[in-house]
C-alpha cells in the first residue's frame, strides 16, 4: 500500500498558521512537519481545536486572511512552495492537483445550482472542457462515485439528495480533475455509521484507482484504524506523535496518545467509568513555554514545563515529541519501559 | 408549483374581501349623517328621512356592506360627490400613470439598491462600504417630501435641467421616480449587503474556493444567486411603501395619478373617491404581493418540498 | 423562518434566560456603548427630548407671533434660521415643533405597541383558531400599502393632530402583533414554560410574568425603529395638509407652507426637513444599535 521509495509528493516543513485578533495572537498551528507519498493515506488525528483542520486549509491557502496568516514554513508540492505561490497559480492547484472535501455535506454544496453543474464547473475551469463535454464527464463522475441514475441526479439540486449522496457528490467534484492529493476533512463525521463505511470504502477505492495521496483528518480513531497507513497525532497546534498505524495502536509512545487510546470504550472489559484525560487544552492565545501537554501529563517533570521537546524519530521509525524519549529524561525506568 | 399558485390565489380572496370590509368600515366612521349632507341646509326632517330610505342607510350595517361588496364586483364604485361622475372612470384614468411611476421607481430601487449592496459587501468595513451604508442610512431617514423638494430645487430651479412638474416626457419621470425609489433603494442596499455577507460565510463558498474558482465568479455566480433570494421579499414589501409614497410624490410634482387623487378627494371630503382609490391601490398591492410570493417560491424551490 | 434559524433563536433565548440578570444587563450595555454610531443616535435622541421639554425656555421668540414687518428674512444674527412669510421666527417654531413630533411619535407607537403586543401575545399563546383569526385580520391590515391605511382613517375622522396620531399608530398594531406572536411561539415551546405551568401558574400569569419579559428585546427594537417611521409618516400627513393645521409649528406643516417659497426663500423648507431627518436618523441608528446589542450572535 505504501510506496516508501518514492519521493514524497507533499512536504510540509515547519508550517505555522497564526490568527491575529483583538484578543491577541492565536497560534493555531505552530510548526508542523510531515510528508505525504503517492498512494499513502496519512491520518491526522486530534481533538477539536488542535489545529488539524487549519493545517489542511493552510495547505490550500484557504485561511481567511484577515485575521489568519501563514506565519512561516513551507508546503512543497511537486517541488514548488505553495506558501509563496501567487494567488493565480494557487487557484490552478486547488480542485485540480490538490482537492479537498469537507465535513458537512448538507451545507458544503451550493443550494441553488444543480450538482452536475457544480462538478462540471471544475472541469470547464481546470481542464478547459466545453459545456457539453464537461457535463457528460460530470455524469460519469457521479456514476463513478456510485450514485444511481446519474443523468437524472446531475440535474437535481443538493436538497433533493440524501446526506450520503451529497458527500459522494463532493467526492466526485473533488476528484473530477484527477488530483494527486485528496484532503478529506472529517468526511464521515456528519453521516450515519452505515453510510460512513461506504464512503470510506469509496475513498479507498478511488485512491487506488487514481493513485492519489490522501490526508484523512479525523477525531475518530476507528476511522484511522480502518483507512490510514500512517498517523500524525496533533495536540495544541503541534504534531506530538507520527507513526505507522499499527505501531501507534500497538505501542503508543506519547502520553497523550496513550490517554486517547485508553479513553476508548473497550468491548471486552467491564468498565465502570470511561477513562478521561484530566485537565484541558491550553489556550492558543497563551501557549506555555514548555511541552503543551505537560500540565495534564501523568509523567510530568520540571524540564517538561521549561522547554518544548522536538519531534524526534526513534529507532523504529516512530516520531515522538516528548522528553521521556530523549537523553534528558531522568526517570530511567519510564524510558526503558517505552522502548520495549 | 401550479398547486402553490392556486393555493395562494385562494388565500388572497379572503384578504381582498377583508380589505373591502376595512375600507367600508372606516368610511362608516365619518362623523355626521350623509343624508343630512346631501339634503343640504335647512332641509326638513321628512326630506332627510326620504333620502335615508333612498340611500338604504336604514338597513343593518352588514347588509349595506354586502351591497357595497356586490357593487364593487360589478365595477360600480359609486359616484364622485363633487362632479357625480363614476368613481371607477376617474380611477381608470389615473391608475396607469401611477403604475408607470411605480414601475420606474421600483426599477431605481432594485438597480441602485442591489448595486450599492453588492459594492458594500465585496469589501466589508472598507471606506466604500462605510460610505454606502451611511448614504443608505440617510436614505431611510430623509422624508420623501423633503427630498423631493430639495431635488426639485436643485435640478429644476437652480440648474434648470429638469422640468418642475407634469408627466409628458421621460424627463418628467426622473425626479419623481428618484424621490420615490430612493428610500426603497436604501433598504434594499442594506438588505443585499447583509444577505451577501451572510452568504459569503457559508460552507459552500469555501467549497467553491477549494475548487479553485475565481473570486469574481464566487461573488457573482455562487454568492449573489443565493443572496438575492431574501431580497425579493424585501422588494415586494417596498412596493407597498412605494404605492403609499405616490401620494406625496404625485402631490409635489403635480402628477395626475391615483395618489394625488386620493389626497385631493380627502381634502374635498369626496368620500366615494377616497374609498375607491384606497381600495384599488390596496388591491394592486395584494396582487403584487402574490406575484412576489410566487417568484420567491420559484427561486427557492427548497421550500416547496418542505 | 428556516428550522435552523428558529432553533438558533430559541437557543439564544434560552441561553440569555439562563444568565443572571445583572450580567445580562452589563453585557448588553457594554455592547451598546461600544457601538459609536448607536451612541451618536442616543445623543441625538436625548438632544431632541431636551429641546422638546425645554422649548419654551430655549426659544428666542414666540412661535406664533406674527410680525409682517419682519417677513421672509434669511438666516441672520437676530433670526438664526430666518423668518417665514408671516414674520415668525423659524428657529422658535422648529423648537416648539419638536414637542409635536416627539409627542405624536411616542404616543402613536405606544398606542400601536399596546394593542399589537396584546393581540400578539394572545394569538401566540392560545394558538389554533384564535391565532388564525387574529393573524388573518393583521394580514388584512398589512395589505394596505404604506400610509394608505392612515389616509383612509384620516379621511373618515378628519384632519388634526389626534386623528393623525391614531391613524399612524394603527399601522403599527399589526407589525407589533406579528413580531410578538412569533416570539411568543418561540418562548412557549421552551421547557421553562411547562415547568412554570406545572407549578400551577394560570394563563395570565404565564403570559405577563413569564413570556412577556423574555420577548422584550424585539419589542424594544421594533418600537425604536417604528418611532422613526411614525414621525416620518405623521410629518408627511401634515405636509399634505391632513395633520396638524397651520399655524401649528409642526415640521411637516411648516414644510408645506415653505413649498410656496421654495424658490425665493428655500430656508423655510430646509430647516424643518433637516429637523425631521436628523431625529429620524437618530432613531434609526440607535434602533440598529439596540438590535445588535440585544442579539450579538445574529450580528455580522
Amino acid at each position: 500500500m505504501m510506496t516508501e521509495n518514492n519521493k514524497p509528493i507533499l512536504e510540509v516543513k515547519g508550517l505555522k498558521t497564526h490568527f491575529f485578533t483583538k484578543r491577541g495572537v492565536s497560534k493555531a498551528v505552530d510548526g508542523i512537519d510531515f510528508n505525504l507519498h503517492k498512494g499513502e493515506t496519512l491520518g491526522i488525528v486530534g481533538e477539536s481545536g488542535c489545529g488539524k483542520s487549519i493545517t489542511s486549509l493552510s495547505i490550500l491557502r484557504l485561511i481567511p486572511s484577515p485575521p489568519g496568516k501563514i506565519a512561516g514554513g513551507q508546503v512543497l508540492f511537486k517541488g514548488k512552495d505553495l506558501v509563496t505561490m501567487s494567488e493565480d497559480e494557487m487557484r490552478k492547484v486547488r480542485g485540480n492537483e490538490i482537492s479537498m472535501i469537507f465535513q458537512e455535506p448538507m451545507t458544503s454544496l451550493n443550494p441553488v445550482l444543480p450538482v452536475g453543474e457544480q462538478i462540471a464547473e471544475a472541469l470547464r475551469m481546470h481542464q478547459k472542457m466545453g459545456r457539453k463535454a464537461a457535463w457528460e464527464k460530470a455524469v460519469e463522475m457521479l456514476k463513478l462515485v456510485g450514485i444511481p441514475s446519474p443523468e437524472k441526479r446531475a440535474k437535481q439540486e443538493p436538497f433533493q439528495l440524501s446526506g450520503g449522496m451529497r458527500q459522494r457528490v463532493m467526492i466526485a467534484m473533488a476528484l473530477a480533475c484527477t488530483p494527486e492529493v485528496l484532503i478529506a476533512d472529517e468526511p464521515t463525521t456528519a453521516l450515519d455509521v452505515t453510510i460512513q463505511a461506504q464512503i470510506l470504502e469509496l475513498i479507498k477505492d478511488l485512491q487506488n484507482k487514481l493513485g492519489m495521496g490522501v490526508i484523512m483528518i479525523t477525531h475518530d480513531l476507528g476511522v484511522v484504524a480502518e483507512t490510514c497507513d500512517t498517523v500524525a497525532v496533533m495536540y495544541a497546534g503541534n504534531i506530538i506523535e507520527h507513526a505507522p498505524t499499527e505501531k501507534i495502536f500497538a505501542n503508543p509512545r506519547h502520553p497523550y496518545t496513550q490517554g486517547l487510546l485508553d479513553s476508548l470504550p473497550k468491548i471486552h472489559e467491564d468498565q465502570e467509568e470511561l477513562q478521561t484525560i484530566e485537565g484541558s487544552v491550553p489556550s492558543p492565545y497563551n501557549m506555555p513555554a514548555g511541552c503543551r501537554f505537560a500540565t495534564r501529563c501523568p509523567h510530568q517533570q520540571p524540564i517538561c514545563h521549561e522547554q518544548q521537546p522536538e519531534l524526534i524519530e526513534q529507532n523504529d521509525g516512530v516520531k515522538v515529541r516528548c522528553w521521556m524519549y530523549t537523553d534528558h529524561w531522568t526517570a530511567k525506568s519510564v524510558k526503558e519501559e517505552a522502548v520495549k | 408549483m401550479l398547486m402553490f399558485i392556486v393555493r395562494r390565489l385562494m388565500q388572497t380572496i379572503p384578504v381582498i374581501i377583508g380589505v373591502t370590509f376595512v375600507v367600508f368600515f372606516i368610511m362608516q366612521l365619518v362623523p355626521g349623517d350623509p343624508a343630512v349632507l346631501l339634503a343640504g341646509e335647512g332641509a326638513s326632517k321628512e326630506t332627510i328621512e326620504a333620502i335615508r330610505e333612498q340611500l338604504g342607510l336604514n338597513r343593518p350595517l352588514l347588509v349595506q356592506y354586502f351591497d357595497y361588496l356586490t357593487s364593487v364586483f360589478r365595477g360600480d364604485f359609486g359616484v364622485s360627490l363633487k362632479n357625480s361622475q363614476p368613481v371607477l372612470d376617474e380611477i381608470l384614468v389615473r391608475l396607469p400613470i401611477t403604475i408607470e411611476l411605480a414601475f420606474f421607481s421600483i426599477l431605481i430601487t432594485i438597480v441602485l439598491g442591489m448595486a450599492a449592496g453588492i459594492i458594500s459587501a465585496i469589501k466589508p468595513y472598507s471606506l466604500k462600504d462605510t460610505t454606502v451604508m451611511i448614504v443608505a442610512l440617510l436614505g431611510i431617514s430623509l422624508p420623501s417630501f423633503w427630498f423631493g423638494l430639495m431635488l426639485m430645487y436643485f435640478f429644476s430651479v437652480k440648474l434648470q435641467i429638469l422640468p418642475v412638474a407634469g408627466w409628458d416626457s421621460i424627463l418628467h419621470v426622473i425626479l419623481p421616480a428618484l424621490t420615490l425609489g430612493a428610500g426603497g433603494a436604501a433598504i434594499v442596499a442594506r438588505m443585499t449587503r447583509s444577505s451577501m455577507l451572510d452568504v459569503i460565510r457559508q460552507d459552500y463558498i469555501r467549497t467553491a474556493r477549494a475548487k479553485g474558482v475565481r473570486e469574481s465568479v464566487i461573488i457573482y455566480k455562487h454568492g449573489l444567486r443565493n443572496a438575492l433570494i431574501p431580497v425579493i421579499t424585501v422588494v415586494g414589501l417596498q412596493f407597498g411603501a412605494l404605492l403609499g409614497g405616490t401620494v406625496i410624490v404625485e402631490s409635489i410634482f403635480a402628477i395626475n395619478g391615483l395618489g394625488r387623487m386620493i389626497v385631493d378627494s380627502i381634502r374635498m371630503r369626496d368620500l366615494p373617491m377616497v374609498q375607491g382609490g384606497v381600495l384599488v391601490a390596496s388591491l394592486v398591492f395584494v396582487v403584487v404581493n402574490l406575484i412576489v410570493d410566487v417568484l420567491y417560491r420559484f427561486f427557492n424551490k427548497r421550500i416547496e418540498l418542505n | 423562518m428556516t428550522l435552523e434559524a428558529k432553533t438558533e433563536q430559541s437557543v439564544v433565548i434560552t441561553q440569555t434566560m439562563k444568565q443572571p440578570k445583572e450580567s445580562k444587563i452589563k453585557d448588553f450595555l457594554s455592547i451598546l456603548t461600544m457601538n459609536k454610531a448607536a451612541m451618536v443616535g442616543a445623543i441625538i435622541i436625548l438632544f431632541y427630548i431636551v429641546v422638546a421639554l425645554f422649548a419654551p425656555l430655549l426659544a428666542p421668540y414666540d412661535p406664533y407671533e406674527i410680525n409682517l414687518d419682519n417677513k421672509l428674512i434669511p438666516p441672520s444674527a437676530d433670526h438664526w434660521m430666518g423668518t417665514d412669510d408671516k414674520g415668525r421666527d423659524i428657529l422658535s417654531r422648529i423648537l416648539y415643533g419638536s414637542r409635536l413630533s416627539m409627542g405624536i411619535g411616542i404616543t402613536a407607537v405606544i398606542f400601536g405597541a399596546f394593542f399589537g403586543i396584546i393581540l400578539g401575545l394572545i394569538a401566540g399563546y392560545y394558538g389554533k383558531w384564535i391565532d388564525s383569526t387574529i393573524m388573518r385580520i393583521m394580514d388584512i391590515l398589512l395589505a394596505f400599502p404604506g400610509i394608505l391605511l392612515a389616509l383612509a382613517i384620516i379621511s373618515a375622522l378628519g384632519p388634526g393632530l389626534i386623528n393623525v396620531t391614531i391613524a399612524v399608530g394603527a399601522y403599527s398594531i399589526p407589525l407589533f402583533a406579528r413580531i410578538v406572536r412569533g416570539s411568543t411561539l418561540e418562548v412557549k415551546r421552551l421547557e421553562y414554560i411547562d415547568a412554570v405551568r406545572s407549578l400551577g401558574a394560570n394563563d395570565v400569569t404565564i403570559i405577563f410574568k413569564h413570556i412577556l419579559p423574555n420577548i422584550l428585546s424585539p419589542i424594544i427594537v421594533q418600537g425604536t425603529l417604528r418611532l422613526a417611521t411614525v414621525i416620518l409618516s405623521a410629518a408627511g400627513l401634515s405636509f399634505l395638509g391632513l395633520g396638524a393645521q397651520p399655524p401649528s409649528p409642526e415640521w411637516g406643516t411648516m414644510l408645506s407652507s415653505g413649498r410656496d417659497f421654495l424658490f425665493s426663500a428655500p430656508y423655510i423648507a430646509i430647516f424643518p426637513g433637516l429637523a425631521i431627518s436628523i431625529l429620524v436618523l437618530g432613531f434609526n441608528i440607535f434602533g440598529d444599535g439596540l438590535r445588535d446589542a440585544f442579539d450579538p450572535r445574529m450580528k455580522k
